[in-house]
């Protein structure tokens, strides 16, 4: 029964990190059909700027605080300028912003290295997060995954309130259903493709202060979590949040059951295989808009 | 969606009706200027290359052209079939490693095991997927058909329920890197991050021999020129002609009575079996084959050749491939951070500014008009923005 509840807590803490990530691509992928593999990037800064404010706060509880909203905006910044000075050309061409944003990525990871050095930097967690809680029945959960399961929960909560409540919301929501429709009521389409740019990237920046907690910091740590994450957002199916929410907890619960029965390759597989599997059933992810189109 | 359309026709392709409009231009002149374009390159390959070259610089060059049949294959995947596969390292891994699990028992010799499984000592005798592959009549065979058979089982699944566009490269690309994951974990039988090392004989002959690497680089030039006349045969016969359309306007083609799924399906499959062979023929020019010569980063460099060189030409991603490895070679001996960088760049300047690659520079300078129109909009994207705008508009 330990085993089970440690296993369950273990995919739900891996759920939350994929979720935290997906999130942001969940908005932009879903809204813009943008394929942002810069990303990963955008994590990237946000666990760097973490770094950056360590070198002159020296309370690590106090610098993980700041952290949030600097890499927040660090990272949303980062998102605009990519998206005024390349996307915008290429929303008619969604495979080609693939590759031109991986070669974004290319040059931002290159970047990281010139200014920061290749080797991983280590950031420092508060006490308060490096502990244990002890259950009833021997269990224990880290103190730094609750806090990330608990950030998670709240971007969602916090995304989902701005996106059904506030008047922005409302035009991002519509843009989504109907963006031609969107338009000629007077939505400023391209400033809203714009805002909702910012809130992903910035997404990605929290998320990049989360995994700082998690262990070391480099220039390549994006890249290693952006295709689970971008799994997450095409099985979820696009447009909507709470189909990554579902899928992000289910593909960590899955995992690491795999990973407990077989080893982590292999449940690497099984995962895959399970992907493309529940495609057959749902090819257009778990929930989707309804629309009359035929793609 | 699944609703609408009529059940698509048992049969693939479907003959077109007596008359219909031939492919390209009059045939009799371009024949022969195929033809001419060939003699010119086996000349170029089989006669100056090792002539000008030392035998430092004809094996870089056949490890390019082994990159070059890969990015063939995506040319045709992805140029004239509209599929980004972001996952071509795994067929070049199925390949690559295919020969290289035989070079490797071939040298162990009869009942012997590869050197790597002794040194992290977890087995007493050879696993049992590897035995086939000391028989050259499994092995070879297997480097070319292995890739297709994994291409066929993915791409029949995912092409029949239309999933395409940006979900399959993801999908594509979470392919390679759940392979690269599993051969690093199970590294008792596959060697692990180190991969396959040392191969040094190829069917008996010595690879540390000069001469035979010459053969070597001769076998792969060979090979190249073969599969660009497979090429050139497939994007001109009909099938050909329906890829195109189907990358254009799938659900069209659907309505015409022909199976979109099929089509993609066989360009997918050959694409496969190209980078397979390119991988078994990698592993004797360069002496190994790893995880990181097969994973997601690789698999996405092959593709930025070919979108450099022109992704819907015949020969733009050869020499697109050919000259984006030299030029890897060439800075990042010396530079290394700076060939990153202009790999970035190289990703976002031709993608985003020159869709139809370097190949469309050359019919800019042909035909006026086309250069009257914003590169990123006009014919030299190839009828990839046309289509999209005729599609029927989603939401």
């Amino acid at each position: 029964m330990t085993v089970l509840f440690g296993q369950l807590f273990t995919g739900i803490s891996i759920g939350a990190v994929l979720l935290l990530i997906a999130l942001g691509l969940a908005l932009t992928f879903g809204q813009m059909n943008v394929i942002n593999m810069a990303h990963g990037e955008f994590i990237m800064a946000g666990a760097y700027t973490t770094y950056v404010l360590q070198q002159s706060i020296t309370g690590a509880g106090l610098s993980l605080v700041v952290a949030l909203p600097v890499a927040f905006v660090v990272a949303g910044t980062m998102g605009v300028l990519l998206e005024v000075l390349l996307i915008r050309r290429l929303y008619a061409r969604p495979l080609d912003t693939l590759l031109v944003t991986w070669g974004v990525s290319l040059i931002l990871q290159q970047l990281a290295r010139d200014i920061f050095g290749s080797p991983n930097v280590q950031t420092r967690a508060p006490e308060l997060l490096t502990g244990n809680v002890a259950l009833p029945g021997g269990l224990t959960i880290a103190n730094n995954r609750l806090f990330i399961l608990a950030l998670a929960l709240a971007a969602v909560a916090a995304l989902t309130l701005a996106l059904r409540l506030t008047p922005l919301g409302r035009r991002i929501r519509a843009v989504v259903q109907n963006r031609d429709l969107a338009a000629v009521s007077g939505i400023a389409t391209s400033r809203v493709d714009r805002t909702t740019f910012f809130l992903g990237s910035g997404l990605a920046g929290l998320a990049g202060v989360a995994l700082t907690l998690l262990g070391p910091i480099g220039p390549t740590m994006g890249t290693n979590l952006i295709i689970d994450a971008f799994l997450v957002v095409v099985v979820g199916g696009i447009g909507q949040l709470k189909g990554s929410v579902i899928v992000a907890f289910a593909l960590g619960v899955l995992q690491a059951t795999g990973e407990y029965l077989t080893t982590l390759s292999v449940a690497k597989v099984i995962v895959f295989v399970a992907i493309v599997a529940f495609l057959q059933w749902r090819p257009q992810g778990l929930f989707t808009l309804r629309t009359r189109s035929l793609a | 969606m699944t609703a609408v359309t009529p059940a698509p026709p048992s049969t693939a392709v479907r003959p077109a009706p007596a008359g219909a409009v031939p492919p390209g231009r009059p045939a009799g002149r371009s024949r022969l200027r195929t033809l001419a374009g060939f003699a010119f390159g086996a000349a170029l390959l089989f006669a100056v290359a090792p002539l000008v070259l030392s035998d430092f610089r004809l094996a870089l060059l056949a490890k390019y052209l082994c990159v070059a049949m890969v990015a063939v294959g995506i040319g045709i995947a992805w140029g004239r079939g509209g599929m980004l596969t972001l996952g071509q390292g795994v067929f070049f891994g199925l390949g690559g490693y295919a020969m290289a699990m035989h070079l490797k028992l071939a040298a162990a010799g009869p009942g012997g095991m590869p050197d790597f499984m002794q040194l992290y000592g977890q087995l007493d005798e050879l696993p049992l997927w590897w035995r086939p592959f000391a028989s050259p009549w499994f092995a070879l065979p297997a480097t070319v058909l292995l890739p297709m058979a994994v291409a066929f089982g993915l791409g029949s699944l995912v092409f029949r329920r239309r999933v395409r566009g940006a979900y399959f490269a993801i999908l594509s690309q979470a392919l390679a890197a759940a392979m690269v994951i599993l051969l690093i974990g199970q590294q008792g039988t596959t060697g692990g991050t180190n991969g396959l090392t040392d191969i040094k004989g190829f069917f008996g002959y010595d690879l540390y021999d000069p001469v035979n690497q010459r053969m070597v680089y001769f076998i792969i030039a060979g090979t190249l020129l073969a599969l660009l006349a497979l090429t050139r045969q497939l994007i001109h016969s009909r099938y050909g002609e329906l890829l195109v359309a189907v990358r254009d306007g799938e659900e069209r083609v659907r309505f015409l009575g022909y199976d979109p799924a099929s089509v993609k399906l066989v360009a997918y499959v050959v694409a496969a079996g190209m980078a397979g062979l390119a991988g078994a023929l990698f592993v004797p020019a360069v002496g190994i084959i790893s995880p990181a010569l097969i994973g997601i980063v690789p698999s996405i460099e092959f593709v930025i050749g070919v979108a450099v060189g022109g992704r819907a030409t015949l020969l733009g991603p050869v020499l697109g491939a050919v000259a984006v490895a030299w030029a890897r070679t060439a800075l990042s001996e010396r530079f290394p951070g700076t060939w990153t960088y202009l790999q970035g760049l190289l990703f976002v300047v031709v993608v985003a500014f020159l869709p139809g690659g370097l190949a469309s520079l050359w019919a800019l300078a042909r035909r006026r008009d086309v250069a009257a129109q914003p590169l990123w909009r006009g014919r030299l994207s190839l009828g990839r923005r046309r289509a999209e705008r005729t599609e029927v508009p989603a939401a």
